[in-house]
């Protein structure tokens, strides 16, 4: 008799979303001059969850300004000891708000709220502690003896995770003494706004962060912004280098963490029950929304086709539906403009002869959503192969040699993460000095923490975020 | 798995082909098992499915009391709570089992009737320190007594020596000496200590006839625990892969509320399917479980939890 698990929604009382929201700059939340907004729904049911303001350029520069303003007169020459206050306070109450941060974080992305509770907000937490730590010890990060911060810092976030990635700005931008004007994505502004009253019960000093948002015009306007010291990104390789041939010729520092094709490579005397969890977790995680996300799934051929079935056993547990439900595994498609991407790279699958197979599970009639998919006989030459797809879609080649699994892995244009998945521990470390990738995970994937630095090279990138090489980005020592 | 379903012939107890087999089997990532299990851990089981599992939980039940201060008066208390967990209820289901020490099988198997299993520990349990002669003859002792079920203990010196011949030839005699009786080999995993011994052990006894693998004595600490029956699952399902053969598992030792107990449940649905969600192909060897289960029940029943006094001690 089947086990039916009873519906278990998380309660979405928890949270209070207001019909509409300003722009947050310096300290208040104010209408964008020009009047437009736009609106975000949830992912999952296409209901408006609120209006938006769009910030224009008159809006961009009062942000701007604010934060000037905030950098010179109060958060640039403070104490590190009295930043570390302010850091630890949010820290605390981005612990103490985490519930209604979750499901916010949720109704807004779309992504399951198993994930947005137990992965999501835990690292938002512990990014602005680890960095509230810093804050009175950047002598001592490797900088030079008097690091000075860089100024005000324009920062632009992805959807996929929304208040992790402003965690990963705003915090050692915060740490270092910089002060930032930040915009969240379109589709999921909500979190962003939520910190932004964050900043506001913790007593930060106004312009110290400051929100605005709208789509890519908003943050064309504020990456070109004249008066901004520092940009950092995070998206999508294309808008990356358009940002890179803006900055081109300004003294204006930049980071870019873009996008990536990661190879998750499986020999056959892998640990093959963890390794397809590996995998799972690898592509499946947060419905494949992840910048590093184990995309390519190369096997070697003695297991390949075992491996292959075991993981389509294991995707026929995959339970996909209202992410609020605390155990759905598989939430929603971000936006109807992702799906249709999805879609667009699912149908050239089929077009260029490999097979696909999803997992058997039934889709909601509203929201936007696409099931667990893998593809086999895939070629490098394959555009799954070689675009990012950022969608729950993975696609299976094989290797026959250890040389073989580093080559392909390397043949892409990407590289920002890469997995190894065998008992032997020579062959992990011979992997790791070979593989063009700025985080290589050894019989796991996809684990983060504040600690460790996380960036990529090639098209995925540079500059690093977290640990002390993080700090680099928002810091400028004489020596440096 | 296919690989191991590609096999064109298990191993025999020729020393050499079960050693290269054994050790010839997938290792185990301890810490990717620990994600798994815990991830698991979130589900949320509520309301009707909660119930459900409540009442599929108490008849995988193997009530137990095995110490040296058992005596007639005790098993019998025991038997009657195992045909009627809550004499307030009738709509209790019935344990699957009970499970005693073999000399307390004929009270026992007089207690119950027909009504449930009963379980005797046999083969100089919880330790297996005797000879294979001795055991043997403890097997058949409460065989006599009218145990349909026995649970032995593998020789875990053997086992951690390499002498997985050894081990092996003495489960094929307990299986042989069991005749009938259902035959749960206890792995002991507290002594096996890593995961890759677990799936190991477990794939010899299944090899040497087991009709169920059992984690625990209950005797050592630790005894069951969600990544060892993880990896004994994982075993069973590929098991039955190469050989089209259903082997049970019992979770033994440790396991006191119903919490844990719907954890498990998920993790059989979860690793094995829904399959193996029926007392014939997983237990819990357990004392005092049963009365959370009970307390959970009466609390879904009515709405409000009652006490330890409203469920008996027996």
């Amino acid at each position: 008799m089947p086990f039916e698990y009873a519906p278990a929604p998380e309660s979405r009382s928890v949270v209070d979303i207001a019909s509409s929201y300003g722009l947050f700059i310096n300290g208040d939340f104010v209408d964008a001059s020009s009047g437009i907004t736009f609106k975000t729904v949830n992912p999952a049911t296409e209901e408006v969850l609120a209006d938006i303001s769009e910030a224009g350029a008159a809006d961009v520069d009062r942000a701007v300004a604010a934060a000037r303003a905030a950098y010179e007169n109060v958060w640039g020459p403070m104490s590190g000891r009295d930043r570390a206050k302010y850091l630890f306070r949010i820290a605390r109450l981005v612990q103490e708000r985490s519930r209604e941060l979750a499901v916010l974080e949720t109704l807004d992305n779309g992504k399951p709220i198993r994930e947005s509770r137990d992965v999501d907000l835990p690292l938002v937490a512990a990014h602005f502690f680890y960095h509230a730590g810093w804050a009175d010890k950047l002598e001592h990060a490797g900088y030079g003896a008097h690091p000075r911060p860089i100024g005000v810092a324009a920062q632009v976030i992805p959807w996929n995770f929304p208040l992790l990635m402003l965690a990963w700005k705003i915090a050692p931008a915060l740490a270092c003494g910089n002060t930032v004007v930040l915009k969240p994505a379109e589709t999921t502004p909500l979190t962003a706004l939520a910190f932004a009253d964050i900043c506001r019960q913790a007593d930060l000093p106004p312009g110290v962060v400051n929100i605005i948002t709208g789509a890519g015009d908003t943050g064309r306007l504020l990456v070109e912004h004249p008066d901004v010291d520092k940009v950092a990104f995070t998206g999508s390789t294309h808008v990356g280098k358009a940002i890179q041939r803006a900055l081109a010729g300004t003294d204006t520092r930049l980071s870019l963490e873009l996008g990536g094709k990661a190879a998750n490579v499986i020999f056959d005397d892998a640990p093959l029950d963890q390794a397809v969890e590996g995998v799972v977790n690898g592509i499946f995680f947060n419905q494949g929304h992840v910048c590093c996300a184990g995309s390519r799934l190369l096997l070697q051929e003695s297991i390949a086709e075992e491996v292959v079935d075991s993981l389509k056993r294991r995707l026929g547990t995959l339970r996909l539906g209202d992410p609020l439900d605390k155990n759905t595994d598989i939430g929603a498609i971000n936006s109807a403009g992702q799906l249709a991407r999805i879609v667009d790279l699912v149908d050239s699958g089929d077009a260029e002869g490999a097979d696909r197979w999803s997992a058997p599970c039934e889709l909601p009639d509203r929201g936007y959503w696409f099931p667990p998919t893998i593809f086999t006989g895939v070629t490098q030459a394959h555009r799954i192969a070689r675009e990012e797809i950022f969608g729950p879609v993975l696609s299976v080649l094989t290797f026959r040699t250890p040389d073989e699994a580093v080559e392909k892995a390397n043949n892409t244009p990407y590289g920002l993460s890469a997995g190894i998945w065998t008992e032997k521990g020579s062959r992990i470390l011979w992997m790791a000095e070979r593989l063009r990738a700025g985080v290589v995970w050894a019989n796991t994937f996809n684990r983060f923490d504040p600690a460790s630095p996380f960036g990529g090279y090639k098209e995925s990138g540079f500059g690093r975020e977290g640990g002390i090489q993080g700090l680099g980005a928002y810091l400028s020592g004489e020596d440096h | 798995m296919t690989r191991l379903a590609s096999i064109d012939s298990l191993p025999d107890a020729n020393p050499g082909s079960l050693r290269r087999f054994l050790h010839g089997l997938p290792g185990v990532d301890e810490v990717g098992a620990r994600g798994r299990v815990d991830a698991l851990g979130t589900r949320s089981i509520k309301n009707e499915a909660k119930a459900w599992a409540i009442d599929l939980s108490i008849r995988m039940v193997d009530l137990t009391t095995l110490e040296g201060m058992d005596t007639p008066g005790k098993v019998r208390a025991m038997c009657a709570k195992a045909v009627r967990p809550d004499p307030t209820d009738p709509s209790v289901p019935s344990v699957a089992a009970v499970c005693v020490y073999g000399d307390l099988a004929a009270t026992a198997r007089a207690a119950v009737g027909d009504r449930v299993h009963v379980a005797a520990v046999a083969t100089a349990f919880p330790s297996g320190r005797a000879s294979l002669e001795v055991k043997l003859a403890d097997v058949r002792d409460a065989i006599d007594g009218g145990a349909d079920e026995i649970d032995m203990v593998i020789d875990r010196g053997a086992f951690l020596a390499g002498e997985y011949a050894r081990v092996f030839e003495e489960i094929v005699a307990v299986k042989e000496a069991c005749g009938t009786a259902h035959l749960k080999v206890i792995l002991e995993t507290g002594e096996l200590r890593t995961l890759d011994n677990v799936r190991r052990a477990s794939w010899l006894a299944m090899l040497a006839g087991a009709d169920f693998i059992k984690t625990s004595t209950g005797k050592v600490t630790p005894a069951a625990t969600p990544p060892v029956t993880l990896v004994m699952l994982e075993a069973v399902r590929d098991f039955r892969d190469a050989t089209g053969r259903l082997i049970g598992v019992k979770a033994a030792g440790g396991i006191r509320t119903s919490k844990d107990a719907i954890k498990y449940l998920v993790l059989v649905n979860e690793t094995v399917g829904d399959q193996w969600l029926v007392p014939d192909l997983f237990r819990f060897g357990a004392s005092t479980l049963l009365n959370d289960l009970l307390l959970q029940r009466q609390r879904m029943a009515t709405g409000h939890y009652s006490g330890p006094d409203y469920v008996t001690i027996d």
